[in-house]
């Protein structure tokens, strides 16, 4: 019973998490590309 | 401090005696909002109303709150408008005034502008909702202390805001979420001045003052470290 | 179930693809993104975690006797209201300590938590208002927690909104770290006043008794951990991020000055023409 709320909950939940995180990784690809090596600390 | 207050309060007052942007602009837009509230909620609607009251005049407390609200975001926006013309800010730091002097002249002289604002409104509520009044004391201190936290608030949030571009758009975006005690508070304490009984109202104006206390103390504390650099 | 999990594995890929980078010949300097041992360590354990926690949560575990299914929704909820206010409480303390001594780390740190907080807290809202349709029979109550986490939700979007103002960086920061502490206040002020609002207005209360079993309070604690362990992932990528642009914003900013002081020379000297440029790389 209810699952048709448990479902659309779980799913925006671990979606918006999936996305925001993937947008976050790629975001930090391109700034890493333009900053200079010996600028890139934090970076390992 | 006080001093200073009194300084600023009176530059600002000035200004807008010769600019009339408040007498001009930003009452005339309160009372559009008040005459668009009528026309929202029927003003026909008066037979569901409680004790044969329109429902206008019941929900007249809100929306009046509500209109002065919105003519006070206008109101603290020109209140810093004024001093971002011609690097007025940087002049303002180098008279080497005291920054919580200068935040309450400032709030200070936006309330005695809202108390203006109020008087107008009210009156202009008064007659285009029909609402009785059951207890001027209450009405008069939910009225002084609801200013102060609208103005002290408005005045930090407007510093905090003053930026070169999207000021007018970030104002109220920071500070309505904030002013939901005040609107609360006051909407509750000016229905029960209106209709009684006033009791109900009392302890929704200390809630007000206390509100109205935590921004002065606020601003007097950050408005050195906002208008620093 | 199946649907949901595919979601998650989504997340799987980027840092996946992370570890591959690292795999690449090039130094381990030359790495171009924002993941390191700590943040692998971080989203291997969160996806793990929170695989276990759609086991249990969504398989293992029962309905709850008054709730039905829907009790599961608030094996998520609740960790994201954990989330949302430890993001929140980073806020308030990188805004102290920006205060205190000017450190741009917690700036920055202030700047990612809010982020992170925002994203979390529409999570709770979202949930909350799912849980709420069966529970309540209506998405929207007009209940003092709800109403006070919107505007808190609105209140830290605004605070976003200040960090994106057209400032000089310090002065952002130091209006910012104001603004965060005050809104720490302004949470409270807002969550009593509705509050008192509410018991004045209506005696009836919205809360139910519950009744949670073994399994149902395990997945619950997993979710916990899951969601503290991807919101530390999130962050750390989110404050390195921002630490970049702020590298970067630094370097336009140098690379402008030499621009202007090159202006005063008929032919710029050598050593102005070999500062480093951003795309450089």
């Amino acid at each position: 019973m209810h699952w048709e709320f448990v479902i659309p909950g779980y799913i925006i939940v671990l979606g918006g998490i999936a996305l925001y995180g993937g947008l976050l990784i790629r975001r930090g690809r391109r700034l890493a590309e333009q900053l200079p090596p010996e600028r890139r600390r934090f970076l390992d | 401090m006080l001093r200073d207050a009194r300084l600023v309060a009176r530059k600002d007052l000035r200004i807008e005696l010769v600019s009339k942007v408040i007498a001009g602009q930003i009452v005339p837009f309160g009372l559009i909002v008040l005459l668009l509230f009528g026309l929202a909620v029927s003003p026909d609607l008066a037979v569901l109303g409680r004790d044969g009251r329109s429902v206008l005049a019941q929900v007249a407390p809100g929306l009046f709150w509500v209109a002065v609200v919105l003519s006070a975001l206008l109101a603290v926006g020109r209140s810093f408008a004024v001093e971002a013309q011609d690097g007025n800010l940087d002049a303002l730091k180098m008279t080497g005034l005291d920054p919580a002097g200068v935040f309450l002249g400032k709030a200070a002289a936006v309330a005695v502008e809202l108390f203006i604002l109020e008087l107008i409104l009210g009156i202009g509520a008064f007659i285009l909702y029909g609402t009785p009044i059951a207890s001027w004391a209450l009405l008069a201190a939910t009225i002084v202390l609801t200013t102060a936290g609208i103005t002290a608030a408005g005045t930090v949030y407007a510093a905090l805001a003053a930026g070169l571009r999207v000021r007018d758009t970030l104002v109220p975006l920071l500070l309505l979420p904030v002013l939901t005690p005040v609107l609360l508070g006051a909407s509750i304490a000016t229905e029960a001045a209106l209709f009684g009984p006033p009791s109900d109202g009392w302890s929704w104006v200390l809630l007000l003052g206390a509100f109205a206390l935590l921004y002065v103390g606020v601003g007097i504390v950050a408005f050195g470290s906002i208008m620093e650099e | 179930m199946g649907r949901a999990q595919s979601s998650s594995e989504a997340d799987v890929s980027p840092s996946a693809s992370a570890s591959a980078d690292a795999a690449t010949p090039a130094s381990r300097a030359q790495r171009l993104s924002t993941s390191s041992r700590l943040t692998r360590v971080l989203g291997i354990a969160g996806l793990l975690l929170l695989g276990i926690m759609l086991a249990f949560g969504l398989w293992f575990s029962g309905p709850e006797i008054a709730m039905r299914d829907s009790v599961r929704l608030l094996y998520i909820h609740v960790p994201s209201v954990f989330v949302a206010y430890l993001c929140f409480g980073v806020t308030f303390l990188g805004s102290v300590q920006y205060l205190r001594n000017q450190s741009s780390f917690w700036d920055l740190m202030a700047h990612a938590a809010a982020e992170i907080g925002v994203l979390f807290v529409v999570f709770v809202l979202v949930t909350g208002s799912l849980w709420g349709k069966p529970t309540w029979g209506t998405y929207w109550q007009w209940d003092p927690r709800l109403t006070s986490t919107s505007m808190m939700l609105l209140m830290y979007v605004g605070y976003l909104a200040l960090r994106r103002l057209d400032l000089p960086g310090e002065v952002r920061s130091q209006r910012a770290a104001v603004l965060g502490i005050v809104s720490i206040l302004n949470v409270i002020v807002v969550h009593y006043s509705v509050k008192w609002w509410r018991s004045l207005h209506q005696s009836q209360t919205f809360g139910i008794d519950t009744q949670m079993d073994g399994l149902m309070l395990f997945s619950f604690f997993l979710g916990v951990i899951a969601f503290l362990a991807i919101g530390a992932w999130l962050l750390v990528h989110r404050f390195r991020v921002g630490w970049m642009e702020s590298q970067l914003d630094e370097i336009r900013l140098e690379h402008a000055l030499v621009e202007r002081r090159n202006e005063g020379r008929a032919y710029p000297r050598e050593d102005d023409l070999l500062q480093v440029r951003p795309g450089e790389s």
